[in-house]
């Protein structure tokens, strides 16, 4: 279409910096309308879960079951809330610019994502065991889903927080590695908000 | 090993099918041969398959919607014949198994693979010529969601010779779609091939709303864009807001079928309607999402075509975001028959109604745009005349059936298929095909002869009068929609004429194809070297057609609104020559986002038919080929200032001989 | 029903001049021989009346505009930078929203007066009747006559009719076009439709939701007659001397096989006997101790009120 072939005589890295400034503001920009996005699935699923609250078909309800794990899922939400805290510590020595601290904090707040996804792991193990697997009622079905999507989100985030450890440790903080880390910590931050809302809801509201 | 997938899966005892599985087979085969026999493989691969220029991939999109659009009507025809025969004693041609997986089909493809994707290929090809940008803000991100939309092209195409489409009508109420209503296929490719576009259509939401609102040209405030970037804009946000609950809901109606989840089903605390409202949450939006574009291409043609300034500048953005804010609080008109309660029907109906206030002063926007104008009679003018009578029919009928006392006999007959379709042909298609002619010289260079245009215009027009009255009609009849056989005497004569609508509309688009040929055989004689064909008013009509790669040499000042008609009006050179070109930022092209979306078919295609293996290696390979490319920073480069100078100047050195010529 | 004073205005100016083309014509919805249908169809001609007052004039407008301001056409005012006039822009705000305001009324007013929740006001007490749609047929239960019937509706004329609606299989929507609105038969589910019959006749039933292969074949007549030749028609039926129990219930519910390419219509048949609760037995299978949701909204939407 275009009546020009392109052709590549100079690569843009290691050129001029004027333009990377620029299209950092703009990813951030478009991550923020990206995470609406996934709010709004968030949003879907919340919806869906309130309308199904008490649907418990005469099966195990959400008192019972969830009752006695309280604890845990206090531990895990905890483990979450920390690792936003590391994670704010990585984004500090991001700006100082400071690699080593940046590894180290992201690997924390990795350790603490990762026990969070175990205990997760485990509750739905146990309550699978204990006879309320998603096929006993459609509360079940949508407590395992909401719940299952945000510990997804978080599964993610940890591989994308593995693989971006490894691109800092061998490229060191670039341009476009800063702007990653950045772009991380909105992701990290905003699935610690939608678990605030998930642990609210689901398990404050519906054990007490 | 292949899970579900045996030999049985192919329709053998279909001839129709088969049939037109052979002549895809022969018309694949000879574009194959064609393009190995003319060596353009690599062409292919590096000019158009890896490109993330904007306007390759738009044209990629329109060229897809038009095979799309072939498909769909081939379902339109044989609907509409079929039902011409299925009266009384006759039996017609389509067994219920094979016509509701045509109308099933029907639906899907020309709103999801026909209509989407000209308005995703108009937006892609336009806009960041309408702001003065060198590309969208995510290049790599724009190929990938092309793919993916080619993505679920192909599984619903695939549909076809292998195995099934659903059998539920296109919005798949549960428990039909269930399991244990739809146990086949054809539901899971529904499934999958709206999941893969889907997730296309929201990446292209969030890229241009970061494209309009960060990259438009200095000056260019909110309030002076053009009024289809503004559409554009409204859309997009329409469309992070709408297909994310879709992604969401068709997700959960996944659970179901394959997991044994209670989301949807009648027994264990399931709530079907649950699925209609969340369904609806998404669906009425995206007929928003596909009117709004083709009311931005309407204010650009009859402006242009006016010689005029668009009458109420403020009054059309205004109303353009109160019909985007409104579609989100409008969802349950489409099920009144629910049983929701008195008040909660009266409040969406109202809410409905209310629609038609910011849509009715778009219609007389436009028409006190022609008032005192200079109307050039055009296809797309004519197109634009067409609209305005057809879609306030339409309009009409909609805001009736918003009426939730009338929508009870109305609902889900065939007063409801004429209505949106009304709307559908009377207002998106028409907007389309304007569009479509409208930028084609802005694409590829040359114009498209306007007497093809016109004739396709006519007998959509007519088609569409032909085809759909005798439905409103069958629908005053109490006739209810998705028949495949009836016993009423006195409808048959109604369903009949409608057979002729469709084949006049038909003919309408074999001459959309002629127009295409014949224009290109003789594109000598329409060539557009100024960049100017129509005298246009916006930006993107300020540099050459076709725009060299980066699209502005120079990015020009935009503070007025219609820019660039000011500065011709004027006669102010808007992009002075520089003495010295600033080297431009330009991404390299990448097959990354096809290896990506080519991992994702196949998980999607192993999903369908629960090849487990091969839906973990489409899984694993598409997140590691993106991982692999978040590796890769060899992604840009500069254009240097001589070889700007020498496009520039080739360009320049056209248009002066053209003028000379002249 | 209280027949509104503008109702009648608008229908009999909008009967004479725009309509009176469809006098003749058997159009259902403008044929209507049940209260519910007739001010249905009223509705759909004041609410097209209300509309053509924008429509007409867009109408106009985009043909004389057009031909006035066509390229060629000289003499025709040329104001190529004429781009507002508040005076305008004030009447095509303004005109609309006066009318959707009016609409907005009738709509206010219609939804509740038309509710098909509401019962019909009569002398005569409301003849109760069961409803299930069924794969691809329907089942009428007369809980107070103890009679069921498949595929075929009899009511007597000037009577209010409650059907209370729901579904064996997926969803369904009762709609006798003849007769009035339609409401969906939906599994675990109860909805309700009030109609009722002006005069005798026959009209025909079907269903207006698609609910798979079978579909076309979900069609029944419905009779209107007297009352005592409904009393008659009960007491044929009830001689009748099959028994509609849950077991008889299921084995009606099979979709049965198709004959050349296509499910026929389920034949007439009549069940003397019904056993009782039936209708909640069938809504039982799907509810535990969920509630059902379109009602507990309905009601929920009614005590508002």
């Amino acid at each position: 279409m275009t009546a020009y072939e392109p052709h590549y005589p100079n690569d843009a890295h290691g050129h001029g910096h004027e333009h990377h400034h620029d299209s950092s503001g703009i990813k951030l920009f478009g991550f923020w309308v990206y995470l609406m996005t996934d709010l709004l699935i968030f949003a879907t699923v919340f919806a869906t879960f309130a309308v199904l609250s008490n649907s418990f078909a005469g099966g195990p309800t959400a008192k019972e079951m969830l009752r006695p794990g309280l604890h845990l899922v206090l531990v895990e939400t905890f483990a979450l809330l920390f690792s936003s805290i590391t994670y704010g510590m990585a984004m500090l020595a991001t700006y100082r610019g400071d690699k080593g601290a940046v590894l180290r904090w992201l690997g924390i707040t990795f350790l603490f994502g990762a026990a969070f996804i175990s205990i997760e792991l485990y509750e739905f193990r146990h309550l699978i065991h204990e006879g309320a697997g998603p096929q006993v009622s459609a509360y079940w079905s949508a407590f395992f889903t909401l719940v299952g999507t945000h510990g997804l989100h978080v599964s993610a985030g940890l591989l994308w927080m593995l693989v971006l450890m490894f691109q800092v440790g061998s490229r060191g903080l670039t341009d476009t590695n800063k702007t990653r880390v950045g772009l991380l910590s909105l992701f990290w931050h905003f699935l610690d908000v939608v678990w605030i809302c998930v642990f609210t809801v689901v398990y404050l509201m519906g054990v007490l | 090993m292949f899970g579900k997938l045996t030999l049985d899966a192919i329709p053998y005892h279909e001839p129709i099918i088969m049939i037109t599985l052979a002549m895809v087979a022969l018309g694949g085969l000879g574009l194959f041969a064609a393009v190995t026999y003319f060596k353009k493989w690599g062409y292919l691969w590096s000019e158009w398959l890896t490109s993330v220029d904007h306007k390759k991939i738009g044209v990629m999109y329109i060229l897809v919607a038009l095979v799309m659009l072939v498909r769909g009507f081939a379902d339109a025809i044989m609907m509409r014949t079929h039902l011409a025969m299925a009266h009384g004693d006759g039996q017609g041609y389509l067994p219920p198994e094979h016509y509701d997986q045509i109308f099933t089909a029907h639906g899907i493809i020309m709103l999801i693979f026909v209509a989407m994707p000209l308005v995703t290929g108009l937006m892609n090809i336009v806009v960041p010529l309408q702001i003065g940008a060198r590309d969208v803000a995510f290049p790599y991100l724009n190929s990938l969601s092309f793919w993916l939309f080619v993505g679920g092209a192909l599984l619903i195409n695939l549909s076809l010779g292998l195995g099934e489409f659903a059998k539920t009508g296109w919005v798949a109420y549960p428990p039909l779609s269930g399991i244990q209503y739809s146990p086949g296929v054809g539901m899971d490719y529904y499934i999958w091939s709206m999941q893969l576009s889907g997730l296309g259509t929201t990446l292209t939401g969030v890229n241009f709303i970061a494209t309009i609102l960060k990259m438009r040209a200095p000056g260019m405030s909110l309030m002076k864009m053009p009024i289809f970037t503004w559409t554009i804009l409204v859309t997009c946000v329409l469309i992070c807001g709408a297909f994310p609950p879709l992604t969401a809901t068709l997700a959960m109606l996944s659970l179901d079928r394959y997991l044994d989840f209670h989301f949807f089903t009648n027994e264990l605390g399931g709530n079907p309607m649950m699925y209609a409202n969340l369904f609806w949450i998404w669906g009425h939006p995206e007929v928003y999402i596909l009117i709004l574009p083709a009311f931005g291409v309407f204010s650009e043609v009859v402006a242009t075509f006016s010689r005029k300034t668009l009458f109420g500048y403020a009054s059309m953005v205004w109303a353009t975001a109160a019909i985007g804010v409104l579609s989100f609080v409008v969802w349950l008109h489409h099920f009144f028959t629910m049983g929701s309660g008195a008040s909660v029907n009266a409040f969406f109906g109202i809410m409905t109604s209310i629609i038609a206030i910011p849509t009715g002063v778009k219609i007389f926007t436009w028409l006190f745009t022609i008032f005192r104008g200079r109307l050039q009679l055009n296809a797309m003018t004519w197109m634009t005349l067409g609209f305005l009578v057809t879609f306030s029919i339409g309009g009409m009928t909609g805001v009736l059936m918003a009426v939730p006392a009338a929508d009870f006999v109305l609902h889900n007959s065939l007063f409801l298929i004429a209505h949106f379709h009304n709307v559908i042909i009377g207002g998106a298609v028409f907007g389309y095909l304007a569009g479509i002619i409208y930028w084609f010289p802005k694409a590829f260079g040359f114009k498209l002869l306007d007497r093809f245009g016109r004739y396709s215009f006519w007998c959509w027009l007519i088609g569409f009068y032909f085809a759909f009255m005798p439905l409103y009609v069958l629908g005053f009849m109490g006739m209810t929609r998705r028949l495949n056989h009836f016993d009423n005497p006195a409808w048959v004569p109604w369903v009949q004429v409608a057979v002729v609508g469709a084949v006049l509309i038909g003919i309408g688009i074999v001459f959309t194809v002629v127009q295409f040929v014949t224009s290109y055989i003789k594109r000598k004689d329409n060539l557009d070297v100024t960049g100017d064909p129509w005298d246009g008013r916006t930006l993107e009509w300020a540099t050459s057609s076709p725009p060299p790669f980066y699209n502005f040499a120079v990015i020009p000042t935009a503070d007025k609104i219609d820019a660039f008609h000011e500065a011709k009006k004027n006669g102010v050179e808007l992009m002075p020559a520089p003495e010295h070109y600033e080297p431009i930022h330009m991404p390299k092209n990448t097959g990354n986002g096809l290896i990506v979306s080519a991992f994702v078919i196949a998980f999607g295609f192993a999903m369908i038919w629960h090849i487990w293996w091969l839906a973990i290696v489409g899984l694993v390979g598409a997140v590691v080929s993106f991982i692999v490319r978040s590796y890769d920073e060899d992604i840009d480069y500069y254009v240097q200032p001589e070889e700007i100078a020498r496009i520039e100047q080739a360009h320049h050195q056209t248009k002066a001989n053209a003028v000379v010529q002249a | 029903m209280k027949e509104e004073k503008y109702h009648r205005c608008a229908r009999w100016l909008l009967m004479a001049i725009a309509f009176s083309a469809l006098g003749g014509c058997d159009w259902a919805l403008f044929n209507s021989k049940g209260q519910i249908g007739v001010e249905q169809g009223n509705l759909i001609l004041i609410s097209i009346g209300l509309m053509l007052i924008v429509v007409v004039p867009v109408i106009v407008m985009t043909f004389w505009f057009g031909w006035r301001y066509r390229e060629s056409n000289e003499k025709a005012t040329y104001m190529p930078d004429w781009a507002h006039s508040h005076k305008i822009e004030l009447v095509v705000w303004g005109v609309p929203l006066i009318i959707v305001a009016v609409l907005a009324v009738i709509i206010w007013e219609t939804s509740h007066s038309l509710d098909p929740y509401r019962p019909i006001e009569s002398d005569k007490p409301a003849l109760n009747i069961e409803v299930v749609s069924l794969d691809w047929k329907w089942l009428f239960i007369y809980p107070d006559q103890g009679v069921a019937v498949v595929n075929e509706l009899v009511i007597p004329e000037k009577t209010p009719v409650t059907f209370h609606i729901t579904s064996d299989t997926v969803m369904n929507a009762l709609s006798i076009p003849q007769l009035g609105g339609m409401i969906y038969a939906m599994g675990g589910q109860r909805t309700q439709l009030n109609l009722i019959a002006n005069e005798q006749g026959e009209f025909f039933g079907q269903s207006g939701n698609f609910s798979g292969e079978g579909f076309s074949a979900m069609r029944f007549s419905t009779h209107s007659v007297s009352d005592d030749a409904f009393a008659q028609w009960v007491d044929k039926v009830k001689q009748s001397p099959e028994v509609m129990d849950f077991a008889t219930f299921k084995e009606v519910g099979e979709p049965g096989e198709m004959v050349n390419h296509r499910y026929p219509i389920y034949p007439v048949r009549y069940f003397g006997q019904v056993e009782p609760n039936l209708f909640n037995t069938v809504i039982g299978q799907y509810v535990t101790l969920k509630d059902s949701h379109s009602t507990a909204m309905h009601e929920a939407a009614q005590v508002q009120e």
